[in-house]
């Protein structure tokens, strides 16, 4: 039994000390502003926000396991947000405007996969094109002008994307739980997270053992343009309004989120549970620097060093070995 | 063609080839890479395929493989025409290759790489048997005989480069494969690490499995094969049994092919 956790604690040491940050983050909270942190209500309030980045951050963590990036996934969300509530309007249906939106999305991601491998320009570059791409077409579609969601409020698809579970618990946290779940049995025990891992750390050797590379990263392109309409739906319901603007802070902390979770940049290693604690962070950090009381302008200077600091201790674990050796 | 069937081993003869290859040519742009070259191996049997770099030996078996598709020219596997196979077509037929650079993932788990491609799944459903592939991996990884107690978990990075080679040695006997490739196996091993390889080898032959041993250094193949076939810019030069010729003889060949290279 003793020898079981003691692997256990080998195996998952970068989630165990992601984990244990979380845990005194939340600790510091409550010791600074009892009041708040030992109320419902503020969790209440993180379940509904932190989950639009947290299941994005999710999603795109395959992509940079694979060693590439998606700057266009949060140009994308306004998209298909809009594309929702703009075919919603048009035929009076939220299942044929939720139909679109997710074939929007998905064509999105196809696109950049299309890009990137037929192509052959780099994720980095032909994402930030399309991001600038998709953004400025929802511009010229809404000429500025924002939608509203009001009348989808009574359809059972609404209450499913954002409606409260007993009145306390926000549907879109039972969203992320799924998505984490979904995403964290597939990269650790399904077959396709295994080429993902490879494709990702040898992309030569994970050819020559027949995996097909392409074929995994167009999947993994595609679902990020998916789950990005789904979470345009999602946050779009959430205020019951699109605005063309709709998803554009989301693009920084999402990425952030993935690297505080201690995905690597360079591709092969990462975890969808670190992924999860990072947007835990990052999502909660502002909440609890404003109730402990210190200025609003701080909290962006915060970040900036949780962010740094975080990469500086993973660079030196790397460095020193121990997390190869470990994980 | 007749000279060659003179010496070939009468036992060896009578089998029909497992892996035929015929008339084959690539090119890569300009550079002929093999010109209209035959290739074959029998069952059971270790060639040792041996000549300088760039002289078509990887080339060769990236064909074998399906990484590289040839130009022109039919490949047969147990009689069988798969001349447009690809990589996840030739390890299910049994063509399992330990590439030069080992094709290992270096951040991955030695279980993970062990079933690279391959995984043991639950049926159709794609899910991996973690416990299974952990088992067969610790299995192998006792069968192999490292020199150190070495962890399933273990990732690819932490390990020595004998070792690396050992867990790319052990997921090519893994899949039981008719025939396993080894690209350069011995490079950058130590002497102790070499002789474990060359030992691997045999025990290759031993299982009744068929061998292609690519090398450039004579003195590991010689002991090891049953037959050497010498390449050079693209085209097969020499195809010897071993027992028809000394080690010093072959030396002198590759010598003299190698001045005619520099003359040319």
């Amino acid at each position: 039994m003793k020898t079981v956790i003691k692997k256990y604690v080998k195996r998952s040491v970068l989630q165990l000390s992601i984990f244990a940050v979380v845990v005194i983050m939340f600790l510091i909270f409550i010791i600074l502003s009892p009041e708040t942190f030992l109320s419902y209500n503020i969790y209440y309030a993180f379940m509904s926000t932190i989950p639009f980045t947290a299941i994005l951050a999710i999603s795109i963590t395959f992509i940079i396991i694979l060693g590439e990036i998606d700057l266009s996934f949060a140009s994308v969300v306004g998209l298909c947000a809009f594309i929702y509530a703009l075919v919603f309007k048009y035929v009076g249906n939220v299942y044929i405007g939720l139909i679109c939106s997710l074939l929007v999305g998905a064509i999105a991601g196809f696109l950049n996969g299309l890009f990137v491998l037929k192509v052959r320009i780099p994720s980095l570059i032909i994402t930030l094109g399309m991001s600038f791409f998709w953004r400025g077409l929802v511009y010229i579609i809404s000429g500025g002008i924002g939608l509203s969601l009001v009348n989808t409020k009574p359809s059972v698809w609404y209450k499913l994307l954002v409606g409260r579970i007993a009145g306390v618990i926000p549907a879109q946290a039972v969203w992320l739980v799924l998505i984490t779940i979904f995403f964290a049995v597939i990269l650790n025990y399904h077959r396709f997270g295994n080429h993902i891992l490879f494709a990702g750390d040898n992309i030569e050797s994970a050819r020559m053992m027949g995996i097909n590379v392409d074929r995994v990263k167009f999947t993994c392109f595609t679902q990020l343009g998916i789950v990005s309409a789904l979470v345009g739906m999602i946050s779009s319901s959430e205020i019951v309004y699109v605005y063309p603007t709709a998803g554009s802070g989301y693009l920084l902390r999402v990425l952030a989120a993935v690297f505080i979770g201690g995905t690597s940049v360079y591709g092969g290693r990462g975890t969808i549970f670190g992924t999860l604690m990072g947007a835990i962070i990052i999502g909660s950090l502002e909440a609890g620097i404003l109730s402990a009381g210190v200025e609003g302008f701080w909290i962006e200077f915060v970040y900036g060093i949780v962010i740094v600091v975080s990469l500086t201790l993973y660079s030196y674990l790397t460095r020193a070995g121990i997390l190869r050796k470990l994980i | 063609m007749n000279v060659l069937k003179n010496i070939t081993n009468t036992k060896i003869e009578d089998k029909k080839p497992l892996l035929e290859m015929v008339n084959i040519r690539k090119t890569f742009g300009k550079v002929i890479a093999l010109q209209n070259e035959d290739f074959r191996i029998y069952p059971g049997e270790i060639v040792g395929l041996v000549g300088d770099n760039g002289a078509g030996k990887s080339t060769l078996i990236k064909i074998i493989t399906g990484v590289v598709r040839q130009d022109r020219g039919e490949i047969y596997w147990k009689g069988k025409n798969i001349s447009k196979h690809s990589v996840e077509q030739s390890r299910m037929l049994g063509i399992e290759t330990v590439y030069q650079d080992r094709a290992l993932g270096e951040k991955q788990k030695i279980w993970r790489n062990i079933f690279m491609g391959r995984e043991i799944t639950f049926s159709k459903t794609g899910f991996i048997q973690l416990r299974k592939s952990e088992q067969r991996t610790k299995e192998l990884i006792n069968e192999m005989g490292f020199t150190r107690d070495l962890d399933t978990d273990m990732s690819i990075s932490g390990l020595s480069g004998g070792e690396k080679q050992g867990v790319a040695i052990a997921r090519a006997l893994y899949f039981d494969a008719d025939l396993i490739i080894l690209d350069e196996p011995t490079n950058n091993l130590s002497i102790t690490e070499t002789d474990k390889v060359l030992n691997f080898i045999k025990g290759i032959k031993d299982k009744g499995k068929s061998c292609i041993f690519i090398t450039h250094n004579i003195y590991h193949v010689y002991p090891v094969a049953d037959r050497i076939v010498i390449v050079d810019r693209g085209k097969v030069v020499g195809d010897f049994q071993k027992k028809n010729i000394s080690m010093d003889y072959l030396i002198k060949e590759l010598q003299s092919i190698a001045a005619k290279g520099e003359i040319d």
